[in-house]
């Protein structure tokens, strides 16, 4: 009989803050900078320089820390991890490995399978590299240090998870979980959010865990999915033919599907951790965490729960809404100014979904205004645009977030109640149109609604279709008499 | 001396702090480092029973920035300590990963 494995699974995540400044230096995090314009001696390691700590950064981690029922550290302090590369200016990187600011959590999952907890073993604080480019001309390598000195905090799982769902579903949450709280906005595509996955396998009902391998450069779920079966049966084969796993730390190549060894243990570094002397311990006193506690969010159960109390949405919507913090505050905010829930939850999960998917657009990106939408389904309401031309005008306010109002009227776009002009139009139309009209007379009603398609494409869309509809009805049986 | 260190660790060692030490070298470096670890050894006679941990030598603590961007850009003055330079970034030997 063939033997059965289960999969053990823990991730190392790491994600960047959302801090205006660097972790230990008043230099900007903006992206896009020209290289090496958001640097200082500090973060590039010049002898002599005195890194600060920044304490948004602490603050951050500490709410994340809350957020994932994790033990905070009163009393924490900075380490050095030592090792030589050049994207590490100071041939050590200023991180956390004695007195972690966070311990001893854990987030809820629910997957087909059900819900679980996984375990959180710690939450430090860190910082993050520059940028290497490898110059093919020149044979030689390019560095960027504005990257250097980024903020991160490193979500240490227990290995908890068991499948690549799992860990999908944890991925999410934590996504979400920081996005709500505002302190990240978590893209594994741009990086701001990175996940290495350590993965084992053993026998089904073996008590040791196996060796395992740790894998990086995983920058989409459909990456780590991937990946996880990949290492999976790559185990499972070495297993099966009498050979061992190395541990080793192993890069991934979604474009081929096949992993690759990165490092293997025998060359694993030696980072000789020290306190760093520069960096005062920090004291996270009753008082602080208390504040903090008090300005924690409402995260998306609880908001789930109100929505269902107070709008008349369907439970779908309230999931979809709720599924990212951007989306959510558009929805919030555009109620709040007035308009019918139901009406803007039918924006969101309608065009806003839609066009979401065509341009590949994250939800954390979408830029259009409360106030724009709110205008949109106002001039809808009062049948001064027609729902085609609604739509027209919320592709261009999806893509540069422009005033409805100002953009109708200097379009013209307006619906036309001109009675005269919607009465010729629509004799024109009978008029060009013989065979439907016979078609229609003839006792096909469904012929109207060519006859329809027809008068709105001669008025660009700008007039109501239940008048049109009407005013042809009124005028062919005009013909039938 | 208490405390012999072999070839193996100063060998070790050197490659850690990506030093290349003569023969000569080694050897003076050996005996240094066994006089620096029988003097860490005194502090264990000590009796430090209900003595907390220290973590800094200076009794602060909570030395903070606010979150408030204060350095602007000095890329030009940095690239003049850079090895080598290149469209604004500092050019170093090949690496691999
Ligand atoms: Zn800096
Ligand atoms: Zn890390």
């Amino acid at each position: 009989m063939a033997r059965e494995y289960e999969t053990v699974i823990g991730l190392e995540v790491h994600v960047e803050l959302a801090t205006r400044t660097k972790i230990f230096c008043g230099c900007s995090t903006a992206f896009g900078g020209e290289p090496n314009t958001h640097t200082c001696p500090v973060c590039t390691g010049m002898p002599g320089s005195l890194p600060v700590l920044n304490k948004k950064v602490l603050e951050y981690a500490v709410a994340v820390g809350l957020a994932a029922n994790c033990k905070i550290t009163r009393y924490c302090k900075f380490d050095r991890k030592n090792y030589f590369y050049p994207d590490n200016p100071q041939n050590y990187q200023i991180s956390q490995l004695y007195l972690p600011i966070c311990r001893d959590g854990y987030v809820e999952i629910t997957t087909e399978s059900g819900t679980k907890k996984v375990g959180i073993h710690e939450i430090h604080m860190e910082e993050d590299a520059g940028k290497l480019i490898h110059d093919e001309w020149e044979d030689c390598t390019l560095v960027d240090y504005n990257r250097s000195g980024v903020p991160l905090i490193e979500i240490v799982s227990e290995p908890d998870m068991r499948n690549a769902d799992e860990v999908i579903a944890y991925l999410e949450k934590l996504r979400l979980m920081i996005q709500y709280l505002g302190a990240s906005d978590c893209k594994l595509q741009e990086g701001s959010m990175r996940a290495d996955v350590n993965l084992s396998v053993r026998e089904v009902g073996a008590k040791e865990f196996g060796t395992r391998t740790e894998m990086k450069n995983l920058n989409s779920f459909r990456a780590i999915a991937r990946a996880i079966e990949g290492e999976r049966e790559r185990q499972i084969d070495l297993l099966e033919a009498g050979e061992a796993v190395v541990q080793e730390t192993r890069r991934w190549d979604d474009g081929k599907g096949v992993s690759y060894t990165m490092r293997s243990k025998e060359d694993a570094q030696d980072y000789r951790y020290f306190p760093d002397p520069d960096l005062t311990p920090v004291h996270v006193s009753d008082e602080w965490l208390e504040q903090i506690r008090a300005a924690q969010p409402e995260f998306r159960e609880e908001k789930m729960e109100r929505y269902r109390r107070e709008f008349d949405i369907p439970d779908y919507d309230i999931e979809i809404i709720t599924g990212a913090k951007r989306m959510a505050d558009l929805f919030e905010e555009t109620v709040a100014l007035g308009t019918e829930p139901k009406k803007v939850s039918n924006w969101l999960m309608g065009e806003t979904m839609r066009l979401m998917k065509e341009t590949e657009t994250d939800a954390a990106d979408l830029c259009f205004s409360p106030e724009h939408l709110a205008k949109l389904i106002s001039l809808v309401d009062a049948k001064a645009i027609t729902n085609t031309v609604a739509k027209e005008v919320f592709e261009v306010m999806f893509a540069k977030d422009i005033d409805p109002e100002s953009y109708v009227e200097e379009k013209g776009l307006k619906t036309v109640n001109d009675e005269g002009e919607l009465r010729s139009t629509v004799e024109r139309v009978i008029a060009e149109n013989p065979q439907s009209v016979s078609d229609y007379l003839g006792g096909k009603e469904k012929a109207i609604g060519f006859l329809v398609g027809q008068t709105m494409k001669a008025m660009k869309g700008k007039a109501d279709p239940g008048s049109v509809n009407a005013l042809l009805k009124e005028l062919l049986s005009k013909l039938q008499a | 001396m208490a405390n012999i260190i072999s070839d193996e660790t100063i060998e070790y060692v050197g490659i850690l702090a990506k030093l290349e030490l003569s023969d000569e070298e080694k050897e003076q470096a050996k005996k240094d480092m066994g006089r620096m670890l029988d003097y860490i050894d005194k502090l264990g006679e000590l009796d430090t029973t209900g003595v907390e941990p220290m973590s800094h030598v200076f009794p602060v603590e909570n030395v903070f920035r606010e979150d408030v961007v204060t350095n602007g850009d000095t890329r030009e003055e940095l690239l003049t300590n850079a090895p080598g330079e290149k469209d604004g970034m500092f050019m170093v030997p090949r690496t691999f990963e």
